[in-house]
């Protein structure tokens, strides 16, 4: 009964630790992931003044195209715009649809070399377009950008040292259930140890049996976080532009590795309460 | 050594003193046990006979002297090499010390296990054990359900499970009736006759006059060579 009482809350206590550190393992593994799609796919919108000649629209196309850091850049008329804003957000399609006048202006979309993803480079290249004739507007989502990556790295900051506390929160009462196992189990360890069992031979039950500890709570733990993951997938999916797939869950290699620290978790707290135990 | 009969000592104690705390319970025993003897060791209640014995199995090391057991000096045994010592020895305790959540089987079972043996071996070896040891339709029962003297039969069955050099009983008898008392010397003696050396700590009158055997009498703690 006592026994079962113990397990249980070393049980749980590792699926809590399990569950908040891949927690933010996993938040951080899809903003990385986010992150990494759209600054590779960085687009930088040259709004056109309107009624632009196709004549000056080429010659725009081709100083833009020349600059040092752009990797290509698609001419999108203002219907074409239209067309793709409609299809992104269908809400709007039943208020566009008896617009009679296009408010969307001839819009340039150029994209950059990777190696100029760097905020002091991008804003050369976006002066530099803003100060070509014809050009009414430059659209780029640069504060966005550095905010997030600020964000990014508080939350990675803050999910490490979560993380560690409840890594050592999960040992130390590993370690404690152990221990108040080996006391209830004393007599028994000092006859084994009578009849010439050897330390290993005393140790390897406890062992096993942290093992285990580590595996239910590691399966528990990702088992909760799974269905969070699902209803904030869920919710996460409407938000998200069309392009971008979904936020995913972790990939069997990852769930392997987390049940493998879990069972580690175990064994070290098995390990530390044992350490001083035997000693006679 | 003219016939080959000659034996060698497999327990020997020079000059043992054991103090517990200021308490002194064994004073100046130097003795030999040879390999197969069959020995009892005698004396009023407190007068060291369980502490004789853990001397020999390093349940407490002597405060001074040495004791040696099959070749091992158990002043210089580590930690790590009492095993090895124990599981030369098979020990009934006074107290039994059966595991009680553990059935009859699996206590003899224990040994072996801890040995390493092979779970088919186990398996054969602990149900003849309990056979010989008239415990095998109880194999199954926790000792908090058995008599005394059934407890102290699967004691035995434990202690001979593996095949032991020595066999070291505390008081095998203690609480016994007579006729168990004399099922439980019988068990022993066929150990004895298969070649184990067997010592027999007891206070038991009666068994110390029938059993014509040597006796080592202590008295308060010291051998007594006239009792
Ligand atoms: N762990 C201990 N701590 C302190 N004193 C002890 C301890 N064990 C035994 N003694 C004392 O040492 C003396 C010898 O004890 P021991 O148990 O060896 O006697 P014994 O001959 O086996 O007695 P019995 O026939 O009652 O079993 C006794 O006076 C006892 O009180
Ligand atoms: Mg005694």
């Amino acid at each position: 009964m006592a026994k079962k009482f113990l397990n249980t809350i070393t049980i749980i206590t590792m699926a809590l630790a399990v569950l908040i550190v891949s927690a933010f393992g996993l938040f951080s593994v899809n903003l990385n992931e986010l992150m990494d799609k759209w600054q590779h796919g960085i687009r930088v919108l040259v709004y056109l003044k309107a009624g632009v000649s196709d004549d000056n629209r080429r010659t725009l196309e081709d100083q833009i195209r020349r600059l040092k850091g752009v990797s290509g850049i698609a001419f999108i008329s203002k219907e074409e715009g239209l067309a793709r804003m409609k299809e992104r957000i269908r809400i709007l399609d039943a208020i566009l649809a008896d617009l009679d006048k296009n408010p969307l202006p001839d819009t340039f979309e150029v994209s950059l070399d990777a190696a100029f993803l760097e905020p002091v480079r991008i804003d050369e290249i976006l002066s530099a377009i803003h100060k070509m004739v014809s050009v009414e507007e430059v659209a780029y989502g640069k504060v966005w950008l550095s905010r997030f990556t600020g964000l990014m790295n508080l939350f990675r900051v803050a999910g490490m040292a979560m993380g560690g506390l409840f890594i050592m929160a999960a040992i130390f009462i590993v370690a404690n259930t152990i221990r108040l196992m080996l006391y209830s189990r004393q007599q028994e360890i000092e006859i084994m140890r009578l009849i010439g069992a050897s330390d290993h031979f005393i140790k390897m039950p406890f062992y096993i049996q942290g093992l285990i500890q580590g595996f239910l709570g590691g399966a528990l733990g990702l088992a909760v976080l799974y269905g969070l993951f699902s209803v904030a997938s869920i919710r996460i999916g409407e938000y998200l532009p069309i392009g971008i797939k979904g936020i995913r869950y972790f990939s069997p290699m990852m769930i392997l590795s987390i049940m493998a620290s879990a069972m580690l978790v175990g064994w070290i707290g098995c390990y530390l309460s044992l350490k001083g135990f035997l000693k006679r | 050594m003219i016939d080959g009969e000659e034996k060698l000592p497999i327990i020997r104690m020079y000059h043992v003193h054991k103090f517990y705390g200021p308490k002194k319970a064994l004073t100046d025993i130097s003795l030999e046990i040879l390999e197969n003897e069959f020995v009892l060791i005698g004396g009023a209640s407190g007068a060291g006979k369980t502490t004789l014995l853990k001397l020999i199995y390093l349940g407490e090391s002597a405060t001074e002297g040495q004791v040696l057991v099959d070749g091992m000096n158990l002043s210089r045994v580590s930690r790590k090499q009492i095993p090895e010592l124990r599981r030369k020895l098979g020990i009934i305790f006074q107290d039994y010390k059966l595991i009680p959540d553990k059935t009859a089987f699996e206590n003899v079972a224990l040994v072996l296990e801890a040995a390493g043996r092979h779970r088919r071996y186990i398996e054969k070896k602990v149900k003849s054990v309990l056979r010989i040891a008239g415990m095998d339709e109880k194999a199954a029962a926790f000792p908090a359900s058995l008599s005394g003297g059934e407890q102290q039969r699967v004691a035995v069955a434990r202690a001979i499970v593996g095949d032991p050099k020595i066999i070291l009983a505390d008081e095998p008898t203690g609480s016994l009736d007579p006729d168990s008392a004399s099922k439980i010397l019988a068990l022993l003696n066929r150990y004895h006759q298969k070649g184990a050396t067997l010592v027999i700590a007891t206070h038991d009158q009666e068994l110390i006059r029938n059993a014509g055997s040597r006796v080592i009498h202590l008295d308060r703690g010291r051998l007594d060579a006239n009792p």
